[in-house]
């Protein structure tokens, strides 16, 4: 029996997000919440993980109350438990601040039941740091995976598990022990569609809610901006790509022109040494 | 597995959503399923919400709901190609409780009034698709959705799943609609700065205008469109007989693109940026057009039934009446444990006896006649503009001399008669 937890966040859509041009912000009303896509495949990973050895899945998110919303999605695919951490003392923590926060609600759901696993996401969509799962491994003291896009095998009772990393030119075999930390890449599975019996189970869960003071041995100035020491100092917004020349004319005549311009510009596609 | 409701609501819009509710307050396990990421994710309508059918079901409900503005002016406007005539009514009894309507914009209105269903024990679910009605034995007893192991039963089965129905067409309730049965509708929602809107609009905080449009908005084909404000967004759209937009081989965003740049429209959306493009078909065939709405184990609401008033612009508040009165019959079908189609049946009469059944008698014939005879729109409303111009032109001429002028514009005394002929026959069909 495995208990693999996995952690999420709700985060703003970033496809679809617009930026305040005068603070240079995510205009967060902007875009609906929705699960970080790479939390997605941490969530069926533990599942899969589930199907194949037996156990359970939760899942644990730090966010304001809708965020509710994010670990129904969690359970329609397929997680057993979700569980909320919600205070306004949580609010404006940065990474160092967030890991924190979570660890403590870790060791909480670990007294409820020994945590084998640990999955994370690579990383959030809003933030893009990565940092919160390494962080709670460090916490934890337990080994994390980075990059992660295959599980190969876990050996509960041995006390190991074996995955493949992802690396630029190729992946490394890593053996750890248990329990340990994964966060995976994209590339690790693909997330179904969810059954129907699923959705409404999800539209009926209600997750566990804790606020800071159900938590233990908190230490209120390492919580939310109190306990962020990260500065921001500059956002800004890539420069639109500018400049270009829009060809005219039927295709042939486009063609024509691009041919030419590509000839123009021959030296651009020759390798050098080569006459 | 599969589990069994009293009921199954098939589709989130105002219909179902109401349906769902009522339901669910008086007691009853209802499923609410919806194909879009979220209630009014894939809803349209020009923007008007009318209070009093809303309030039916939600006493108060616009301390709370996320709404645009009351509506305090509404404003009709008969457009030629560079003259407009005007009629409006604007009341301050409107800008104040209980309010008369609102405009609204669905995506956010429709996410919030499921959440209430849902507060009352519906049980919604998103993104999933209902590919069938399950039937045994002649009788509707469940559906089945397009995710795996998607089959789930209900005593009956609520159809609001829109215009087309294909849910109801496959039960061989209805068939495919004619290209003069239903309307397309495109609009686009314009970002504008709040302080802007009124003052062109000239409003206050919290009042809005609606502005109906008729004429050369459609290019003289049969139809209306709308210019509505919200609180930073205005809503501009036309909508016209699919028929007639083939007829006269518009496609229908080249006929919106008209609206945009037509001289009476122009200033008021100028500066603003499109947020959002919608299209949606309304159904507008009429008391005529709708098909069978009730069977054994299952009942069709809203749009999905064709209930829709095109010459009062009114369809929310019919689906919502007929959801109410769904779940009404539901309801008391679940006391006597009988969910037949002669049990069911009440909801038909229910329906027919309220105002929607009573005024989509009343204007059966209504979008038929203006679709056979176009000079409505084609030379009436030039006509009324022309006499207008020639009425508040000041060019020395008498206005005794005026008023001969435009009566012989009217043209022979054959063509007089016809156009009394046909104020009499118009006012007959929409009175």
């Amino acid at each position: 029996m495995l208990h693999i937890v996995a952690c999420i966040k709700q985060v703003p859509d970033t496809k679809i997000i617009k930026m305040n041009p005068k603070t240079n912000t995510m205009d967060r009303r902007t875009a609906p919440a929705i699960l970080n896509p790479y939390d997605a495949h941490a969530v069926e990973e533990a599942v899969r993980l589930k199907e194949r050895y037996g156990g359970k899945v939760s899942v644990l998110t730090m966010g304001p109350p809708p965020a509710v919303k994010a670990i129904k999605k969690c359970i329609e695919i397929g997680a057993d438990e979700g569980y909320l951490i919600t205070d306004r003392r949580f609010a404006g923590a940065d990474t160092l601040a967030t890991s924190y926060a979570l660890t403590k609600a870790l060791d909480k759901i670990s007294k409820e039941s020994p945590v084998d696993l640990i999955i994370c996401g690579k990383m959030s969509i809003d933030g893009d740091t990565g940092q919160v799962g390494p962080g709670i491994a460090r916490r934890l003291d337990i080994p994390p995976l980075t990059s992660v896009n295959k599980v190969v095998e876990i050996n509960k009772d041995e006390g190991y598990m074996k995955v493949h990393r992802k690396l630029e030119d190729g992946y490394e075999v890593v053996q750890s022990t248990l329990p340990c930390l994964l966060s995976v890449e994209k590339t690790i599975n693909e997330v179904p569609y969810s059954p129907f019996p699923n959705m409404l189970k999800a539209a009926r869960y209600q997750p566990h809610i804790w606020s800071v003071d159900d938590l233990e041995d908190v230490d209120i100035k390492q919580l939310g901006l109190k306990g962020s020491p990260t500065i921001v100092s500059k956002v800004w917004s890539p420069p639109k790509p500018e400049g270009g020349t829009l060809l005219e004319g039927n295709p042939k005549e486009q063609v024509e022109q691009l041919l030419s311009i590509i000839l123009e510009k021959k030296e651009l596609f020759t390798v050098k040494g080569e006459a | 597995m599969s589990e069994k409701f009293d009921a199954i609501v098939v589709g989130a819009g105002p219909a179902g959503i109401s349906c769902a509710y009522d339901l669910a307050k008086g007691g009853a396990s209802v499923l609410l399923l919806e194909r879009g990421e979220y209630p009014g994710s894939k809803n349209v309508m020009g923007g008007v919400l009318y209070r009093k059918m809303m309030e039916d079901l939600i006493p108060g409900f616009y301390k709370e709901a996320p709404l645009e503005r009351p509506i305090t002016e509404q404003r009709f406007m008969m457009m030629d190609k560079e003259s407009a005539v005007t009629f409006s009514y604007k009341g301050m009894e409107w800008a104040k409780e209980p309010y008369n309507n609102f405009t609204v914009l669905r995506a956010k209105f429709d996410q919030w009034f499921a959440d209430k269903a849902v507060e009352q024990g519906a049980i919604l679910i998103n993104e999933t698709v209902v590919l069938e009605c399950i039937v045994e034995n002649g009788k509707v007893i469940g559906v089945r959705t397009d995710r795996p192991n998607g089959e789930v039963y209900a005593d009956v089965v609520v159809l609001a799943d829109g215009v087309n129905s294909l849910l109801a067409q496959s039960l061989g309730f209805h068939k495919e609609y004619r290209p003069d049965e239903v309307a397309l509708a495109t609009m686009e929602i314009l970002k504008l700065d709040k302080k802007i809107i009124e003052d062109r609009f000239n409003l206050e905080d919290n009042q809005g205008c609606t502005i109906e449009l008729f004429g050369d908005a459609t290019k003289g084909i049969l139809g209306t469109g709308f210019l509505y404000t919200n609180k930073d967004t205005l809503s501009l759209g036309v909508g016209t007989l699919l028929s007639g937009l083939i007829k006269h081989k518009i496609k229908p965003y080249e006929l919106l693109e008209y609206v945009k740049s037509h001289p009476m429209i122009r200033p008021y959306i100028q500066g603003s940026e499109p947020q959002e493009y919608l299209a949606h078909l309304i159904p507008e065939g009429g008391y005529n057009s709708m098909g069978k709405i009730v069977g054994d184990g299952v009942i069709v609401i809203g749009d999905a039934s064709q209930l829709v008033n095109a010459i009062h612009r009114e369809g929310s508040n019919l689906a919502m009446t007929s959801g109410r009165l769904a779940a009404e019959t539901i309801l008391s079908a679940k006391e006597v444990g009988d969910f037949s189609e002669r049990i069911l049946d009440q909801y038909r009469t229910k329906l027919l006896s309220s105002f929607v059944g009573q005024d989509m008698k009343k204007y059966k014939d209504s979008t038929h006649h203006f679709d056979k005879f176009p000079q409505y729109f084609t030379d009436y409303i030039p006509m009324v503009n022309k006499a207008a111009s020639q009425m508040f032109t000041v060019d020395g001429s008498s206005k005794w001399e005026k008023q001969k002028k435009i009566w012989s514009d009217l043209g022979t005394t054959k063509e007089k008669m016809k156009l009394a002929r046909d104020v009499y026959r118009a006012w007959k069909v929409i009175k």
